[in-house]
């Protein structure tokens, strides 16, 4: 039938010709990747609800973690519950009510004009801009006052950014631990960050020096400021430890939380 | 069809392991065997994406332009490991953090493009299915007896359970550090290879040159 030969049309006349004439190597690469970029694309819509959830989920994990409170048997929204977020500006040092707890940290994450700022100075690697305003949760004890407080923090290591947090003591000096919850460094080497031994280091160390001055460390040897100060470097990952010295500097220093610092550490906040 | 499938599923497992014999994919499987459960899941990973990408590239295989049939293959697997790493972000939120970049990388590894390559492009869907599925099987079963040595020396460990009490732990047991590492990978796949060489000496490949003793004059 004739008729039927035509009605077949382009997508016929396509599969039949030879595989190696050029209409037809066009026709397979343009179809073959509309096909896939839709069955990837529609993977990556559908799943994205649970795979967020199990973000949130993990970074309260890790937030239980960093204050020492976490025990895998309590249901992670249930322990978290015991958690107070506030939206610090970082700036004035304030808790900032502009900002609807729920949704701020979806405003943050797509790099929303109104929560970030520009950085001239950029030693955390954060790629010129950080966040004005951060998400901090507080710790209290039985009585209400303040016992922890857990800051985000961020900076770039060797192959990746890492996301942490760190757990401070109510007078905004001791430290009483660091996580990081999300990184790319290597197996082995730099993500030892990752290793309970060397994350133990952390605990009981002292931001501030004597004077004041902003003395922690992540580096081989011990600095002049004595070893309350220092966390030994990671065996293998020189890159790693300094981007971890870095963002820690950076985020406990002037332009990050140290505003925020010294209100705690005059008992002011909280 | 020269084989059946039960021999195209049974000697990828030793006679034919793409790992100790094919010498492909040797890269991955040094990343991801110091702990069982994580080669365990690449192992999975690994099997399905060979499976399916040699299932799809022999259903397409006469449509192919021979000028660009690489890229097409490679945007099949890719787009099958690009799924296989959603779905672990979303129910294995877990091994998928420590997998990290070891599942986008199931792309290069070489079993997946060696399989499409050398028998795909050649054999109808089923057999390459068949195929796919026994060249998995095979890497997956030189990765788990590769991280049982490495967790159980290493960790003291099998699939995060304890066997061996580290002294870390307040154990007796003095873990071998290196076997944690990379490289160790290296150590134990050469002795496999020794060892089942050994077992099958003809595995052995005839040697390129030889050695000739010259009369002086």
């Amino acid at each position: 039938m004739p008729e039927a030969t035509e009605n077949k049309g382009v997508l016929r006349r396509f599969l039949d010709a030879p595989p190696d004439s050029v209409g037809k190597t066009i026709f397979v690469a343009v179809t073959l990747c509309l096909v896939a970029s839709m069955v990837v694309s529609a993977a990556a819509v559908a799943l994205r609800p649970v795979q967020e959830a199990n973000q949130l989920n993990d970074k309260r994990v890790n937030i239980l973690q960093v204050a020492g409170v976490y025990n895998p048997e309590v249901p992670v929204a249930e322990a978290f519950a015991a958690f107070e977020p506030h939206v610090l500006d970082l700036a004035t040092a304030e808790y900032s009510d502009q900002f609807d707890i729920d949704t701020f940290d979806a405003l943050a994450a797509s790099g929303d004009a109104s929560v970030m700022r520009v950085l001239e100075d950029d030693p955390a690697g954060l790629g010129g801009q950080m966040q004005a305003y951060r998400m901090v949760y507080l710790l209290r004890d039985e009585t209400g006052a303040l016992d922890k407080v857990i800051l985000p923090i961020e900076g770039y290591g060797l192959w990746s950014t890492l996301y942490g947090f760190i757990a401070l003591e109510e007078n905004g000096n001791d430290i009483f631990g660091l996580q990081f919850y999300q990184h790319g460094e290597t197996p082995g080497l730099g993500a030892e960050v990752d290793n309970p031994r060397w994350k133990a280091l952390w605990n009981g160390k002292q931001l501030f020096s004597e004077d004041g001055a902003l003395a922690i460390t992540v580096a081989k040897a011990a600095p002049p400021a004595g070893a309350e100060h220092h966390i030994d470097a990671l065996a293998g990952a020189t890159l790693t430890t300094v981007g971890v010295d870095n963002l820690v500097r950076f985020w406990m220093g002037e332009a990050g939380y140290g505003a925020f610092l010294e209100r705690l550490k005059a008992g002011e906040a909280g | 069809m020269a084989q059946t499938y039960r021999s195209q599923l049974i000697d990828p497992l030793v006679d034919n392991n793409p790992i100790t014999l094919q010498v492909l994919g040797i890269c991955s499987a040094l990343a991801v065997t110091s702990s069982m459960k994580v080669a365990f899941v690449m192992a999975i990973a690994v099997t399905l994406v060979t499976a399916f990408s040699s299932m799809f590239i022999s259903i397409l295989r006469n449509q192919i332009p021979n000028s660009i049939r690489i890229i097409v293959q490679m945007v099949i697997i890719a787009s099958l490991v690009i799924l296989v790493d959603q779905v672990l972000k979303a129910y294995a939120y877990e091994i998928s953090k420590t997998l990290s970049v070891f599942v986008g990388l199931i792309i290069t590894n070489c079993i997946v493009m060696g399989r499409a390559e050398a028998f795909a492009m050649k054999n109808p869907p089923m057999a390459s299915f068949v195929d796919g599925v026994g060249n998995g099987l095979g890497y997956g079963a030189l990765l788990m007896v590769v991280s049982f040595i490495r967790e159980l020396f290493g960790s003291g460990s099998l699939f995060g359970i304890t066997v061996l009490e580290t002294v870390n732990n307040g154990g007796w047991y003095l873990p071998n550090g290196l076997l944690l590492l990379p490289p160790s990978a290296f150590f134990v796949i050469g002795l496999l290879i020794w060892a089942i060489r050994a077992w099958k000496p003809a595995q052995v490949e005839e040697r390129e040159y030889k050695i000739q003793t010259v009369e002086t004059h």
